[in-house]
């Protein structure tokens, strides 16, 4: 048996399927995947992400320390602003990819992937000699729930009195008080919807879920977590990303800011990938042939292989059969016929743009 | 869950059907219920002969691939192909409409090996 979070005895009542995840029993699903997709696509769903780490910085030396360890340029958010970032070794492979909540210039926090959560602060405790700064891992208190979908802020709104069109994407507000709990309350996502994280401490963890269920959100396993941000491209360290996948190749190389003024670990690596562009690339395809990519599939073009299937299955929204594939960056332009290996088969593919699915321009917050 | 009590079942959570001379083979519903939606039915073709405990074919759901294991040898002589574009009837009708294929027994004897719905059901409620 794994770790439980604070809101398993909720997920319980809906004998819900768990799964381990990292060192976690987490929902897969509480009725289907393809269901609890489209609802929040079309609605609003609840998440239990409380696995994922928080772990504070603070101290006079925040902002110094965490432009040294992180690729994108902190200053270039505002306090109150939240922003996606990564942290990568010296030869650019990426340690993890997070978003952090700029509090202030002395105080920061970092939400980072469960399964990263113990190395990403040795690494951070090993490059913090000197520094005049207090590492603080949070996660075990802290408990997260995304509500995610296009409903998600007039629910949200009938159970707090802050404003919420007030809060702008990647924007957050401390102490926003839901049903008289304090919680740290952000417009961000990982569905690619319109969307809110809550983050409380996990005594309160419970009273929060039940309150977003009781105003009609419905909860939403990991499956269709993991599908909705496939259909957005949001990377998934350990599939798109990992120590062997630098932010550039990932296709997020919108993070990495070499020309922020302040040396970071990667940064050579990093900056010639972005100048040269890199050898490798994240391309979505879809599937010409009847089959299904999926993780570390080999993509092969012109007799030879080009490279792997990060994530891919058949999208809900799209009904299609597609994928994320690392490949060779000369077989990335749309349009390119590319081969899986499905199995014992060898399948015709094309690459297609990404993201595979985006929320129309007038819904954008 | 009911299990229709003529058939026979297998480790591997598929059912046969004795049709007289030949069989008819599928799922279960408790394989579909961990499977999740089916997406995808990948089956062999008619001529194809299959080996009893070797993969004959495959489903997909959203998350995961699985492989379908013959319960017996023989030869395919029909496949339902009203799957590859209704995949979902595994989830809806396991024991009926999504049936997979029907073989001609290399051996009936085979069929002795396989669970009765009793045995089948004790399987089940120990996982």
């Amino acid at each position: 048996m794994g770790k439980k979070t604070p809101l398993y005895p909720e997920y319980e009542k809906y004998q819900a399927k768990t799964i381990d995840f990292g060192g976690w029993d987490l929902p897969v699903q509480f009725t289907s995947i393809k269901e609890e997709h489209h609802h929040v696509r079309s609605e609003a769903g609840v998440f239990d992400v409380s696995h994922m780490g928080e772990v504070r910085v603070t101290g006079p030396d925040t902002t110094a320390f965490l432009q040294k360890m992180l690729t994108n340029d902190l200053e270039k958010a505002s306090f109150g602003q939240c922003q996606y970032t990564a942290m990568c070794y010296e030869d650019g492979g990426t340690v993890d990819d997070l978003v952090l909540f700029r509090f202030s210039e002395t105080e920061v926090l970092l939400v980072v992937n469960a399964a990263n959560i113990e190395k990403d602060i040795q690494w951070l405790e090993k490059h913090a000699l000197g520094m005049d700064i207090i590492i603080t891992d949070e996660s075990e208190d802290t408990a997260l729930l995304a509500l995610q979908g296009p409903a998600a802020e007039p629910l949200l709104q009938k159970l707090t009195s802050a404003d919420l069109s007030e809060i702008g994407f990647f924007r957050f507000q401390n102490e926003v008080d839901i049903q008289g709990r304090a919680v740290l309350l952000s417009r961000t996502g990982y569905t690619g919807e319109d969307g809110f994280e809550i983050y409380c401490r996990a005594s309160d963890a419970r009273a929060v879920w039940q309150a977003l269920i009781e105003k009609g959100a419905r909860p939403i396993g990991l499956g269709a977590r993991d599908t909705l941000r496939f259909e957005a491209r949001l990377a998934l360290y350990g599939q798109e990303l990992s120590k062997d996948i630098t932010p550039v190749e990932a296709g997020i190389g919108f993070v990495v800011k070499p020309d922020k003024g302040v040396p970071f670990l990667g940064e050579d690596v990093l900056r010639k990938q972005k100048e040269n562009g890199p050898s490798r690339k994240l391309t979505g395809i879809e599937m010409v042939d009847k089959g299904i990519p999926r993780t570390g599939y080999t993509v092969s073009a012109d007799g030879k292989e080009i490279g792997f299937v990060t994530t891919g299955t058949q999208s809900p929204t799209l009904g299609k059969n597609i994928g994320l594939c690392l490949v060779d960056a000369s077989y990335t332009s749309p349009g390119t016929e590319v081969e899986v290996q499905v199995r014992k088969k060898t399948l015709r593919a094309v690459t297609v743009k990404t993201p595979f699915y985006q929320r129309s321009r007038e819904d954008k917050k | 869950m009911s299990l229709p009590a003529d058939y026979k079942y297998s480790k591997e959570h598929e059912w046969v059907k004795d049709e007289g001379g030949n069989v008819r083979i599928g799922i279960t519903e408790f394989a579909q219920s961990e499977l999740g939606d089916i997406v995808f039915v990948e089956l062999p073709e008619v001529g194809d002969e299959i080996t009893a405990d070797e993969p004959f074919g495959s489903v997909e759901s959203v998350k995961t691939v699985s492989e379908l294991y013959a319960p017996l040898s023989g030869k395919v002589v029909e496949i339902n192909e009203e799957l590859e574009d209704a995949p979902e009837l595994v989830n809806e009708s396991p024991f009926e409409k999504a049936w997979m294929i029907i073989v001609e027994p290399k051996d009936k004897s085979d069929m002795d090996s396989l669970m009765d719905a009793d045995a089948y059901k004790q399987m089940t409620d120990q996982e």
